[in-house]
């Protein structure tokens, strides 16, 4: 199996190229929201470990929000952020990316801020990472090249199955799953089709895995005794805040929401990039800083395998702190439109939700940390549209499919190769079809 | 504490009734020429309001405005931008909604009859009447106020089809039931689906199904017509421009009766009852209105009970899409579902169940809760009689049009109406299908690294699917718009607004 991972580089621009880079990005699209996979700035098709990527400018309209707590707000730069989620080891993708598309790259960077990477591109990226505080990956192993395999196989039984049709439908379920079973063998020897073996899982991240299996759970049983003795400190802050924090969720103007919605559901799958601040103070800082380690593991151990809590439609998301915690950006890649990734928000894990954004700046009032919050609706979803940003360059490697089609597809492969299955695992399988 | 009771006198009466009875029907979309003159007829103009009366009446009225209709009568800027955000940028005026509807292709609103940038009406004025009443209704209402203050820009006519849709389907059969009493009191979490509403989904200044108020104009009490307005329950210090008022959504949606019937005999030439089970599993209910699926034994709550044998199920009874394709239109339509699947019995299996845990089936928990989607529809057909199968089905010369004028209320537009329109009905991935949308309202337009939108599956008991391909377009968009359905009091409201318009003129 190999494991995921992701990459996060940030840098700030300079203020006087910002207008010369937003051209720039917008010459890797073939229009607003539809990337060009074939640009020759970064031709991401090109890269076969790459599942999304992303290129944003982090531009915060609500900085003048904390002026609600009577402190002055504070100017941090415009970031260039470039993100991606990728099958195996960051480093290995990040030198195989310098290696290949350093032009490119360093088009893109001579636009920030003290960019001096002529000579050691690699390593300038490697100190401009900024690492997540909790990534979510929908399954753990899937690789680029599997989906790809994996798809095709699902498209030639598709059609064997309409071209057979009149010939499949009187036969057993067994004698079916026979029949496509030779198939695909007989289209994989003629070279057609192809179903690679994974491979074996690294016995560094699986050590790395088992560390942070035991190593996080034990790390809170040390530290227990403390925060037993924090709990009741902890819910006095908590209740004292949440009454009184700002509410900051008005709606947002026409031309934000339009210019969103203009670079949304050109594909079946989304991006969402959010920027804010948290409320200030420690309180806030150390909750979230909890709840995203938290989130973290059970995303790592728990919840790897097709499902995030109830959420089936987020392919990646991530959580990274900025400007040493006084902010806080999350991206997601999710199947379908934004208003139904907002109605699973809130109607399946408004709970995680409010966990988490209820340290954000004027996110709706919480009851009990996890209790209302996301459930008042209008002003949960202007919130998180005033907090989203623009992303000017978005590359999905599969367009078309969602995490239920990978999965669907996953399922189709396990039950082809199954040497035994009983008669409603066989009609479960043929159901997949 | 018990809420203050709703005044159906102030309330229009559409909202509660589709006037069966009045057969005939027509929709006046106007302009308005002279906003004195159009202000003038409305001030005297007969709306009939919510108030149940022993009799039905012969003849009903109903009005409602577009954004640029409420500005065209003097209401301010600052007022009209209190109302949502679709409702202010419109059915047919922005790309990105109209990506999102399905309105592309055949159905792009640069195809319209009306509704696009180009044609687009300031209101509608919809009139009910029995047989042969409406012409003398039409014509009493047509005083010289609406001859000076409006320009007709299309009279949208109807037929009666005596409760059927143009295909030959019963129509009509399923509407949610409105919480008139506001004894509602949603919880988070409903494990079980019910079909009473919360009066605030289909009316604004009421609580929703989250028990929270719809966002629309609260005007301040200084406003010189303030008074003519009712305090918001909300925000007392208010006063509220849209209680007991709300959206409709309108679309002219035309249908291919003949298109719709030569696809289905395509299936099963010669054999009119595979031909009909064909079209029945792509609407999802027998041509008579019966489901697909077996009756739930027990009531489930909300149900009218005269309708329990069209109505009372979920599809709890057909968990692999056997006996109603998951993809069958009014699947998608109303699925029919609670918040939190599999009935969990006690605290622990619904905690369990919260967290995503207890089931890892490839098609489990995958859709949204049905309870926050609902629409309440009051269309019309218009066009030619009823054609039967077999006359769709003979060669014919008739260049008649047949279609259906969709009107549906909502009080969140984009959450009730565009989400059933985006999410469940051009959606390809719904209920984890693929490569299909609804067989009935699909635009079957290509998307990204989906060429394929127009397939057709129907599971089998055994074996595989059958599986239909290239499923033709069958109901094309030909005009749409989104309307604000006033109360009787904002009526008033809007008649009066001349008053403040003279008063700043005079300063």
């Amino acid at each position: 199996m190999t494991p995921q991972s992701n990459f996060m580089i940030l840098a700030p621009i300079d203020p006087r190229k910002e207008v010369e880079l937003r051209s720039l990005l917008a010459s890797m699209n073939l229009e607003p929201g539809v990337v060009n996979p074939q640009n020759s700035i970064i031709p991401f098709s090109k890269l076969k470990k790459l599942h999304f990527a992303r290129i944003v400018i982090l531009k915060d309209d609500t900085l003048n929000d904390i002026t609600a707590y009577g402190l002055k707000p504070v100017s941090y730069p415009i970031y260039l952020t470039f993100l991606g989620d990728v099958d195996g080891d960051r480093e290995i993708f990040l030198a195989d990316l310098v290696a290949h598309y350093s032009a490119g790259l360093k088009q893109i960077f001579s636009h920030c801020e003290g960019f001096t990477a002529d000579k050691d591109l690699l390593g300038w990226i490697k100190a401009k990472s900024a690492p997540p505080a909790a990534a979510y990956v929908n399954w753990v192993g899937r690789t680029v090249q599997q989906v790809d395999e994996e798809e095709a196989l699902h498209q030639a039984l598709e059609s064997y199955i309409q071209q057979e049709f009149e010939t499949l439908r009187s036969m057993r379920p067994r004698d079916i799953h026979t029949m496509l079973r030779r198939f695909v063998e007989d289209e994989g020897r003629a070279g057609r089709l192809k179903l690679t073996d994974p491979e074996p899982t690294p016995l560094g991240w699986r050590f790395r895995s088992l560390l942070n299996l035991i190593g996080v759970p034990l790390l809170m049983v040390l530290a227990s005794p403390l925060l037993l003795i924090y709990l009741p400190l902890f819910i006095v802050l908590l209740r004292r805040r949440e009454t009184t924090d700002p509410v900051i969720a008005p709606r947002v103007n026409a031309e934000h929401a339009d210019l969103l919605a203009s670079l949304e559901d050109q594909d079946v799958t989304n991006q969402f990039s959010a920027l804010g601040s948290l409320k200030p103070g420690l309180f806030r800082l150390s909750t979230i800083a909890f709840v995203l380690l938290v989130i973290d593991y059970t995303a790592k151990h728990l919840f790897n395998s097709g499902r995030l809590a109830r959420v089936s439609t987020i392919q990646f998301a991530r959580w990274v702190f900025l400007d040493g915690g006084k902010r806080v950006i999350f991206t997601s890649n999710y199947d379908g439109s934004l208003d139904s990734y907002m109605d699973d928000f809130i109607n399946k894990v408004g709970f995680g939700l409010n966990v988490v954004f209820s340290n954000g700046l004027g996110y709706p009032r919480t009851n009990w940390l996890v209790l209302d919050g996301a459930q008042d609706e209008q002003k949960f979803k202007n919130f998180l549209r005033r907090h989203q940003l623009p992303t000017q360059v978005w590359y999905n490697a599969h367009p078309g499919l969602t995490a239920l089609d990978k999965r669907r597809n996953m399922l189709i492969r396990e039950g082809l190769q199954a040497s035994t299955m009983n008669d409603s695992e066989m009609q479960a399988w043929l159901a997949l079809f | 504490m018990t809420n203050p009771p709703v005044d159906f006198s102030d309330i229009q009466g559409i909202v509660r009734f589709g006037y069966g009875s009045l057969t005939e029907a027509s929709f006046f979309l106007l302009r308005i020429r002279e906003a004195e003159a159009a202000r003038a007829w409305l001030a005297i103009a007969p709306i009939s309001t919510a108030v149940e009366c022993k009799t039905a009446p012969n003849t009903a009225m109903q009005v409602a405005f577009t954004a640029d209709g409420l500005r065209a009568l003097g209401m301010s800027e600052e007022v009209v931008e209190g109302f949502a955000p679709e409702f202010l940028s419109g059915m047919g005026q922005n790309s990105s909604r109209s990506r999102r509807l399905g309105d592309v292709g055949a159905n792009s609103p640069e195809f319209w009859h009306w509704g696009n940038a180009e044609k687009l009406p300031h209101m509608v004025v919809m009139f009910y009447a029995r047989q042969g009443q409406l012409q003398s209704w039409i014509q009493a209402a047509q005083n010289t106020h609406w001859t000076d203050g409006f320009d007709s820009m299309d009279c949208l006519t109807t037929v009666d089809l005596d409760n059927h849709e143009p295909f030959g389907f019963t129509d009509g059969v399923s509407q949610p039931t409105l919480d008139w009493e506001r004894e509602r009191a949603p919880g988070q979490n409903e494990i079980v689906y019910g079909n009473v509403v919360s009066l605030g989904e289909f009316l604004l200044g009421y609580p929703n199904e989250y028990g929270k108020y719809t966002d629309r104009p609260l005007l301040s009490a200084s406003d010189p017509l303030a008074k003519l307005l009712p305090q918001a329950e909300d925000a007392p210090d208010e006063r509220d421009l849209g209680h007991n008022g709300t959206y409709v959504v309108f679309r002219q949606l035309e249908q291919n009766v003949r298109g719709f019937w030569r696809f289905a005999n395509a299936q099963a030439p010669a054999d009119p009852q595979v031909r009909t089970a064909f079209a029945e599993s792509m609407v999802g209910r027998r041509m008579e209105g019966k489901p697909l699926v077996p009756l739930q034994a027990s009531p489930i709550q909300g149900i009218d009970s005269k309708l329990l044998e069209q109505n009372n199920f979920t599809y709890d009874a057909d968990p692999d899409g056997i006996r109603c394709p998951f993809g069958a239109h009014v699947r998608r339509t109303n699925p029919r579902n609670p918040d939190l699947p599999g009935q969990p019995s006690n605290p622990v299996s619904k905690l369990l169940r919260m967290l995503g845990f207890g089931n890892s089936e490839f098609r489990y928990d995958v859709e949204a809760s049905t309870r926050f989607h609902r629409l309440l529809r009051r269309g019309r057909e218009y066009g030619g009689p009823l054609l039967t199968p077999d006359q769709a089905i003979a060669d014919s010369s008739d260049t008649q049009e047949y279609g259906l004028n969709f009107i549906c209320i909502v009080a969140n537009i984009t959450r009730q109406f565009e989400f059933v329109q985006n999410s469940w009905l051009r959606n390809t991935k719904f209920d984890a299908l693929t490569e299909e949308s609804d067989p009935l309202l699909g635009d079957r337009q290509p998307i990204t690294g989906c060429p394929l939108t127009n397939t057709f599956s129907i599971p089998q008991e055994r074996g595989v699917r059958d599986r239909v391909m290239n499923v033709p377009q069958f109901i094309t968009v030909r005009g749409g718009a989104y309307f604000f359905l006033p109360s009787l009091s904002s009526l008033r409201y809007l008649a009066a607004l001349g008053e403040t318009a003279e008063k700043k003129t005079s300063q």
